[in-house]
């Protein structure tokens, strides 16, 4: 392990770090456009110089080797030199168009501007002129003149997609990125260019626009997409709820966990969210009587659900969890099944079609928590249970999540069960053509409007955090199970998920020991599980470059 | 007159041609050095004192002996026939008139480097010299002296100047667009498709049959103490007789203007010279009574380069010159680092505005403080060659680009 010096502090690093990585650990930035801890070296930005004892001229810090007895000066007379110059080459052509660009408020050009810049600009002829607004995707619009061609979203779709769309074509200062003939940025991880775009060269075609930057708050959260529970980050904008038609959850972004996602998240988790702040969402309690629906308080509706609960023998009722729900619902739920005896439980509603795995992150598995449910004992045969509905011995079904009405069974047979059972009660976040059937609708609050964990496919337990106040009158699952539970005669765990969560680990064995502390933002695998880790690019598959 | 050595055979009807070559004793180099050890070869190689040719004058035997010694896979040699610095034309002269000269030298140092595959890689642009050189190797193969043990790839360029940068033409050779490679690690550790490789000039090679044949002492002593041998200097500018001259690298510059090219031609009254092709740091009329070695040019704040000596008279206009290199280096920057692809574009806007009368005085501070803060920043030496004339012409013609300044 080679130890070192950098700007007089001594580190000790695994042999082969470079001089980015052994100066971030001692909490110094060395600035850099094309260096990507999950890409290749390209040495191209030329930014992240720094004077090495003994070498003749700053040397590029991404490339070089941390070595033993290096001794290392981010911070001098020549390197801050050596940055203003690569600062004013990087914008001489750039358009300075921030006003109306996207990524100002988080582009790293107007940061280390501000930060290695400020000199008095020098360029008075005309600038390179180059296309804008060029769509390359379904997700990302390409503005070539914003480019400082770092190659990062490049290096992305070789290294790690293995697709290739792109490449830079032609030379000097009219290098441009673009697309290979007949190519279109269209895999599953394309919006991840956005992401490590250093400018605003390369945006967001469902961001752009919206939202500046710096109305946005960020919250740690995990991806509902599938079962791989990506690490994200929710953007939320609260403070300008007059942009952006109202939509609070602005964007999704990645958030670093190398055992689950790295630096990744695929397209279709990245813009599965837009349930959050649809027309469709459930907002207020609601008592559907033959006259029809009617808002009631949740008192109402609490007291109602657990009447019904109580009015029919336990043989009677049945209950349709969702792998949707968190492992905190999950045990409130168990706890009222418990409370009544209930035994016909289950969360496996088949889909219609059968996802696929994609090649690298996303899994078949499109639900965030199955296993969770599982562990948590909420596994059943759906399919019996529909069919028990159908013969018309289930009189109360509580439905959580699903649209029974578009699954995988013959629509007709559930509409003819659901005809036959008394009182179909509904929790949900947005309605659906079950919800427009129930005689009880509890709203639900989205996600990111509350906390809680989820257990990914490989067991990982992973906290996700309450980015939003819930919409309308909705709770938290765990929160209207705990008041039907109370309406039932028995005791709520708590009035935070926390609670639940402790509740949880005190009841099933492969939760014990766990508490929100000791999850961190990385999680923890519950007993018995083995981590996968993160999965090899399939740009770095040996088939790859067959 | 120094002994001519490289354009020995320039004279013949029939040099192209294998027949021709073995008619002036070609190949007898080849045929002493099979019997020869590998390390032998080099040694004799770095006794010479012969350095690479091609622009940046790195020892050659030196070069052969960074190839790993204990390597497993495959070790290739490179030929760089992209030739394109500008003023510079003389390996055209040996594809077309002394192929074999080439095929000779690269048989020679495979068995040096233990290689069985070369590559030559020719600029595009170059038609007849490709047509020729492939011709050659026909003949080579014909013969027997290719296929059995070494062989040769002709590769053709697609008109890029990069692609002569030796890493840029190994990525181009490699099928990929031609930027060059972020160094370490070197081509002799990693190169061609990831094996060792040696890229040696064209000229380069042409001098190792003769080094073999004659001795290492014979060749060492045509030069200067820390350069063998003779080599190839492209003459052209205002010269009554522009072309390809050989003579002794320590010739000087005064010699080779006006005993070799014939003087200056247009005023007849000699302004400016570019000692090594484009790149290399222009000199004025009162600087030209150095040695045209690797280690002279240097002491005289240029470069030998590819030793292409453009000669301006008094007629020439000096802004106008650096206009039009520049927008060559414009032009021909991959685009691959920042420094480069930048500030080449940005200092031809430069001076093309000085050149159409709307410069400022300011232009010609701000061009040179560009020029010597892009310089060493950059993956290859591209832009290192381009800060050469930028900065010496203004330096040193400095009243005549003010001249064309507003205010």
């Amino acid at each position: 392990m080679p130890k070192l010096t950098i700007d007089g502090k001594e580190i000790e690093v695994e042999a082969g770090t470079n001089l980015i990585e052994a100066a971030r650990r001692l909490g110094i930035e060395v600035p850099h456009y094309c260096y990507h801890p999950g890409l290749s070296i390209a040495g191209q930005c030329r930014l992240c110089m720094v004077d090495i004892e003994k070498a003749p001229r700053p040397t590029i810090a991404c490339n070089t080797t941390a070595g033993d007895g290096m001794v290392v000066h981010t911070d001098t007379e020549r390197v801050r030199d050596t940055r203003r110059s690569i600062m004013e080459f990087h914008l001489i052509n750039h358009p300075l168009d921030c006003p109306v660009c996207d990524q100002a408020g988080e582009c790293w050009l107007q940061i280390y501007y501000m930060k290695h810049g400020l000199y008095d600009p020098r360029m008075v002829d005309e600038k390179v002129h180059k296309p804008k607004a060029v769509p390359l995707g379904p997700h990302v619009m390409l503005d070539a003149e914003r480019c400082i061609l770092c190659s990062r979203c490049v290096r992305f779709c070789d290294e790690i997609t293995g697709t290739g769309e792109l490449g830079i074509f032609h030379r000097g200062d009219h290098s441009e990125i673009g697309l290979f003939p007949g190519r279109d940025l269209e895999n599953n991880y394309s919006a991840n260019v956005v992401d490590i775009c250093p400018v605003g060269a390369l945006t967001d075609r469902d961001f752009r626009f919206q939202v500046r930057v710096w109305y946005l708050d960020t919250t740690k959260s995990i991806c509902t997409g599938c079962a791989r529970g990506c690490n994200v980050d929710v953007h939320v904008n609260r403070r300008r709820p007059h942009h952006a038609e109202g939509r609070r959850v602005a964007r999704l972004k990645p958030r670093f966990n190398a055992e689950v996602n790295a630096w990744w998240l695929c397209d279709i988790g990245r813009y599965h969210f837009d349930f959050v702040d649809a027309a469709t969402r459930l907002t207020a309690p609601v008592r559907r009587n033959p006259g029809g629906p009617a808002d009631v308080t949740w008192d109402e509706a609490v007291a109602g659900v657990a009447d019904a609960l109580r009015r029919y023998p336990p043989e009677q009722v049945a209950v349709l969890a969702s792998p949707q729900m968190a492992n905190e619902d999950l045990i409130a739920l168990r706890r009222v099944l418990e409370t009544r005896g209930i035994r016909e439980v289950a969360f496996d509603v088949p889909p219609t079609a059968l996802a696929k795995d994609d090649d690298f992150l996303l899994r078949a598995d499109r639900t965030p928590n199955r296993r969770g449910a599982t562990l948590i004992g909420l596994g059943g045969d759906a399919g019996g249970l529909m069919a028990a509905a159908r013969s018309g011995r289930i009189k109360c079904l509580w439905v959580f999540h699903h649209d029974l009405l578009a699954a995988g069974w013959p629509a007709a047979e559930v509409s003819r069960a659901l005809g036959r059972i008394e009182t179909v009660i509904f929790t949900g976040t947005n309605a659906n053509a079950t919800s427009e059937r129930a005689h009880w609708v509890l709203p639900a609050a989205a996600w990111v409007e509350r906390e809680g964990t989820f257990t990914n496919f490989e067991g990982r337990v992973q906290r996700f955090r309450t980015a939003l106040e819930p919409l309308g009158q909705a709770l938290p699952e765990w929160e209207l199970l705990g008041r039907v539970l109370v309406g039932l005669g028995g005791t709520a765990a708590g009035r935070r998920a926390e609670h639940w969560f402790r509740e949880l680990t005190g009841a099933v064995d492969a939760f014990a020991g766990m508490s929100y502390q000791s999850l961190g933002d990385l999680g923890r695998l519950v007993a018995g599980a083995t981590a996968s880790g993160l999965p090899t690019p399939p740009g770095q598959r040996a088939s790859a470059h067959a | 007159m120094a002994e001519i050595v490289l354009m020995r055979n320039f004279g013949r009807q029939d040099s192209h041609t294998l027949a021709g070559y073995r008619a002036t004793g070609g190949y007898g180099g080849w045929e002493k050095a099979r019997t020869m050890e590998p390390a032998a070869i080099t040694e004799e190689v770095k006794k010479s004192n012969l350095r690479g040719l091609g622009g940046a004058g790195f020892p050659t035997g030196t070069k052969w002996s960074f190839i790993p010694k204990n390597h497993a896979g495959p070790v290739y040699l490179v030929v760089n026939a992209d030739e394109g610095e500008p003023g510079t034309f003389k390996d055209r002269y040996l594809l077309e008139r002394d192929p074999h000269a080439l095929i000779e030298g690269m048989l020679i140092t495979a068995r040096a480097i233990r290689c069985a595959l070369g590559f030559v890689y020719i600029r595009g642009e170059y038609v007849q010299p490709w047509r020729l050189f492939s011709a050659a190797v026909k003949e080579a193969y014909d013969a027997g002296l290719l296929g059995h043990g070494f062989d040769i790839v002709v590769h053709r360029g697609a008109g890029a100047y990069i692609c002569g940068e030796e890493t840029g033409l190994l990525s181009s050779l490699e099928g990929k667009k031609g930027w060059p490679k972020i160094k370490p690690p070197f081509p002799a550790i990693k190169g061609a498709f990831g094996q060792p490789t040696i890229v040696n000039n064209v000229e380069t090679l042409a001098c190792v049959p003769p080094i073999i044949t004659r001795g290492a002492e014979w060749f060492a002593a045509l030069g200067t103490k820390t350069q063998g041998g003779t080599r190839m200097y492209s003459v052209s500018g205002r010269v009554p007789k522009p072309g390809v001259y050989e003579a002794s690298v320590a010739i000087t510059l005064r010699s080779l203007i006006h005993d070799l090219a014939g003087g200056v031609s247009g005023s007849g009254r000699l302004k400016a010279v570019v000692p090594g092709g484009g790149s290399a740091a222009i000199l004025t009329a009162d600087e030209i009574d150095i040695p045209m070695d690797v280690d002279g040019l240097k002491n005289a704040g240029s470069m030998i380069g590819s030793a292409g000596v453009i000669v301006m008279d008094e007629s020439v206009s000096i802004p106008e010159a650096l206009m039009v290199l520049a927008r060559f280096y414009a032009h021909e920057s991959c685009g691959q680092c920042t420094p480069c692809r930048e500030s080449t574009g940005w200092i031809y806007k430069q001076v093309h505005r000085i050149v159409e009368g709307h410069g400022r005085k300011d232009d010609l501070d701000t061009i040179l403080d560009v020029a010597k803060r892009g310089g060493g920043t950059t993956i290859c030496a591209f832009y290192d060659g381009a800060i050469g004339p930028y900065i010496s012409y203004i330096e040193k013609f400095r009243s005549e680009f003010e001249a064309l300044c507003r205010s």
